[in-house]
């Protein structure tokens, strides 16, 4: 076995692990998208840490959950994500579904899932996904609130996301607040959308809050919307609501964040036909749109 | 090689007779005798009723075939440490083909000798042969004292042997003893030609292969794999960390076989046989052609960890085996270093080692579906399995999403308020939550699929809402509004991000 063309073949490999490793897609941050999100962090989402986004109630799980796909996309690139989800979460908030991926603009095909019985078996699968340097993003979801997922263990998720540069997403939608390690946490809400014509549902909109930041600015707020055609969010400008919609007791407001940002920076990717302005405040139903 | 049941014990009072009994033609019969009910003249087929008469102190069970099956199937694990290749031989008989492999054990007098032992040692009586042909060992165990025939002596062997030993039908077997003939050598005297003629050709076969003119391979209960590699000890072994020393030469040395052979391994089964009589088995799965002895073992190590009945040495172990059942084409290959290939190796890596702790069910992908029902357009396959089904649907540009991210199975049942004939309702309660509609769109009528839900399935018209809060879902109404009957029932099918 110990052959010379083994040696080379090895040492090959080696080479390339490390040009992987040190890749500059391995490092470095993930943007959201609007300049005022990521002037907050500092340039994006550091990539190689773990995050967490949380929702306030159940009903709020599956903007949660769209948000933290939003991230991932961002995120992952052209790697492949793994989702490690608890069993119990297909009851509470269904199972999720592989064309609503693809309507965010995650092709199911590179969605590796694990099915994990327990919080044990969701926390060691998502461990063994933050090392491995190979994946875009990992999104690991337990259900509740399992004393499992404490100090020590979130710390553990976050320095092998750190080893690894994979982002890390701890989806923890239906949990309450603890302290852990992750370098941001989330809150997400659902946002009414922008109507369409004929009073149709719009793009997937959310209230996002960052409540805590390892070494930065601590709570402020967002409205922002998730546009597939771009793969990236867009703050909502204005935010024009409309007339008689109650605002939502849920969260004070905060002193509104709200800045105007006129370029978004939308991913790298082929086939997607975009406007010309490139503003996503006129992006406005095409002329595709049908009604309903 | 025969066994028969009954134990083997023996107590200062001769026990009573024991029978197995059974219900057969309206009566319970013997099906088997101990012993003791032997010499007292006991056998299979009398009555019960007839038994008792002759000997009152009898006990008699009832027969258990199915525990007979698992005990017997349990023996066939056991003897899987002597050769690979070990057939049942019902209703109480084990076939092993020992070709090639007595050496290893002595030699053919040493090997019978070992396993007498150990199945005397558990308390079973049994009878061994070794002969030239699965048939004349089948009939030398049952209607002689069994022992080893040399090479070439079956035929001397098994002359003499009483017709029964055929295991003929009935009404041949009678017809054959009408005609004087009572062994096999009557019957090896005559044309052949003559007895297919008048009984068909299964006698004749038979009797050739109970004569050993003519071999047949056994059907083995584990198929023969493809490459195999094992240790014997001669001391039982105790320690764990000598197993995993010996698990790990093992591994080393079925990469090297492979590597010669140029083949990879898709899964690789440890077996561990105890000195007791227990197997485990271990399988490791790779999602490609491997013989990486690191990988494997990496992933032995971590379904060890998984097991939720932990290995246990118990009195030692006395052997250890890898097997791989079945081997693929694995050329080497110069790896490139563009990292896209080092990238790929690295997720398939890691979606093995999830399989080795999870299960292959637990690790999956989504394939679409060419179907146009939310509930079956996607389906999830392990992981490991070759690619396939149709591609997703690309997504119109400008639209949002059109079906939600997480779907409920089955769907929510809804109690909706205020309803508009053919629209959606202004208000629905779900888990106790009461949802204001303040956007909907729809409906988009999905038909069912009447060629595997069935002419009753209602059609469904899905709306896409957002509630007041900007929370949006997936709702439909089954069938439609009709006059006479009841309304058509709601339900939430799926949620939007």
């Amino acid at each position: 076995m110990m052959s010379a063309a083994h040696t080379l073949a090895d040492l090959r490999r080696s080479l390339a692990e490390a040009a992987l490793r040190s890749a500059p897609a391995a490092r470095g941050r993930v943007s959201f998208g609007p300049a005022g999100l990521d002037e907050v962090l500092g340039g994006g989402l550091v990539r190689a840490a773990l995050h967490e986004v949380y929702a306030p109630g159940s009903p709020d799980i599956a903007a949660a959950t769209g948000f933290a796909v939003g991230l991932a996309i961002r995120a992952a690139g052209r790697r492949p994500i793994l989702w490690v989800r608890q069993d119990y979460l297909d009851s509470e908030t269904g199972a999720l579904h592989p064309p609503g991926l693809s309507e965010l603009g995650l092709d199911p095909a590179r969605v590796l899932l694990v099915r994990a019985r327990d919080a044990e078996g969701v926390l060691r699968a998502g461990a063994e996904a933050a090392r491995c340097g190979a994946l875009g993003a990992a999104l690991i979801e337990p259900w509740g609130d399992p004393r499992l997922f404490d100090l020590t263990a979130t710390r553990r998720l976050a320095l092998a996301a750190e080893g690894s540069g994979v982002a890390t997403l701890l989806l923890r939608a239906s949990a309450s607040q603890s302290p852990s390690a992750a370098r941001t946490r989330w809150l997400v809400q659902a946002l009414p959308s922008r109507a369409l014509e004929a009073n149709a549902p719009g793009d997937p909109a959310f209230r996002i809050r960052l409540l805590r930041q390892r070494g930065g600015l601590s709570e402020c707020e967002w409205r922002v919307e998730w546009s597939r055609d771009r793969q990236c969010f867009a703050e909502r400008p204005g935010f024009a609501e409309r007339p008689g919609y109650p605002e939502r007791p849920a969260l004070p407001d905060k002193p509104d964040q709200t800045r105007h940002s006129p370029d978004v920076a939308p991913l790298p990717r082929p086939l997607v036909s975009l406007p010309a302005d490139g503003q996503v405040a006129a992006g406005e139903a095409g002329p595709r749109r049908r009604a309903g | 090689m025969e066994d028969g049941g009954g134990p083997a014990g023996q107590a200062p009072a001769p026990p009573p007779p024991l029978v197995l009994v059974e219900m057969q033609r309206g009566a319970l019969r013997i099906t088997a005798c101990d012993r003791p009910a032997l010499d007292q003249g006991l056998a299979p087929g009398l009555t019960l009723a007839d038994a008792r008469a002759r000997i009152p102190g009898l006990v008699s069970v009832e027969a258990d075939p199915e525990a007979d099956r698992r005990q017997i199937e349990r023996l066939a694990a056991f003897c899987d440490r002597f050769t690979p290749l070990v057939a049942l031989d019902p209703p109480h008989g084990l076939m092993l083909d020992v070709t090639g492999c007595a050496h290893l054990f002595g030699g053919e007098a040493a090997l019978i000798a070992l396993i007498g032992r150990r199945l005397s040692a558990g308390g079973l009586a049994h009878r061994a042969c070794i002969a030239g042909t699965p048939e004349a060992a089948h009939a030398l165990a049952r209607f002689t004292q069994g022992g080893i025939v040399p090479p070439g002596g079956d035929e001397a062997a098994t002359r003499t042997l009483p017709l029964a030993a055929l295991r003929l039908p009935p009404e041949t077997a009678l017809a054959l003893s009408r005609a004087g003939l009572k062994t096999l050598a009557d019957l090896a005297e005559r044309p052949s030609a003559a007895l297919s003629a008048r009984f068909g050709e299964g006698l004749a076969a038979r009797l050739r292969r109970t004569l050993g003119r003519e071999d047949i391979r056994i059907t083995p209960l584990r198929p023969p794999p493809d490459c195999v590699v094992e240790r014997h000890f001669a001391e039982p072994l105790l320690a764990m960390e000598s197993l995993e020393a010996v698990v790990v030469r093992l591994v080393e040395e079925a990469a090297r076989v492979l590597e010669q052979r140029g083949e990879g391994g898709r899964t690789f089964e440890f077996s561990i046989f105890r000195s007791d009589g227990a197997v485990r088995r271990i399988r490791v799965e790779t999602g490609r052609p491997s013989r990486d002895a690191g990988a494997v073992l990496r992933l032995y190590r971590e379904r060890l960890d998984t097991l939720a009945d932990p290995l246990d040495p118990g009195f030692g172990f006395d052997a250890v085996r890898l097997a791989v059942p079945v081997c693929e084409a694995l050329n080497t290959h110069q790896p490139q270093l563009d990292g896209r290939a080092v990238e790929e190796e690295a997720v398939a890596d890691l979606v093995d080692r999830l399989v080795a702790r999870f299960g292959r069910d637990r690790v999956l992908r989504f394939i679409g579906q060419d179907t146009h029902d939310p509930r079956r357009e996607a389906r999830m396959i392990p992981a490991t399995s070759p690619p396939g089904g149709v591609r997703w649907p690309a997504p119109q540009p400008h639209d949002p999403p059109t079906r939600p991210l997480q779907l409920f199975d089955p769907p929510q049942p809804i109690e909706t308020l205020a309803e508009v004939p053919d629209g959606p309702p202004l208000r629905f309660r779900w888990r106790r939550v009461l949802h204001e509609i303040a956007r909907a769109e729809g409906p988009e009528r999905i038909a069912p699929e009447w060629w595997r839900d069935g002419p009753a399935e209602p059609a469904r018209d899905y709306y896409r809402i957002e509630d007041a809060q900007g929370r949006r879902f997936w709702v439909f109404r089954a069938g439609f509004y009709e006059a006479e009957s009841a309304p058509p029932r709601w339900y939430l099918h799926g949620l939007f991000a």
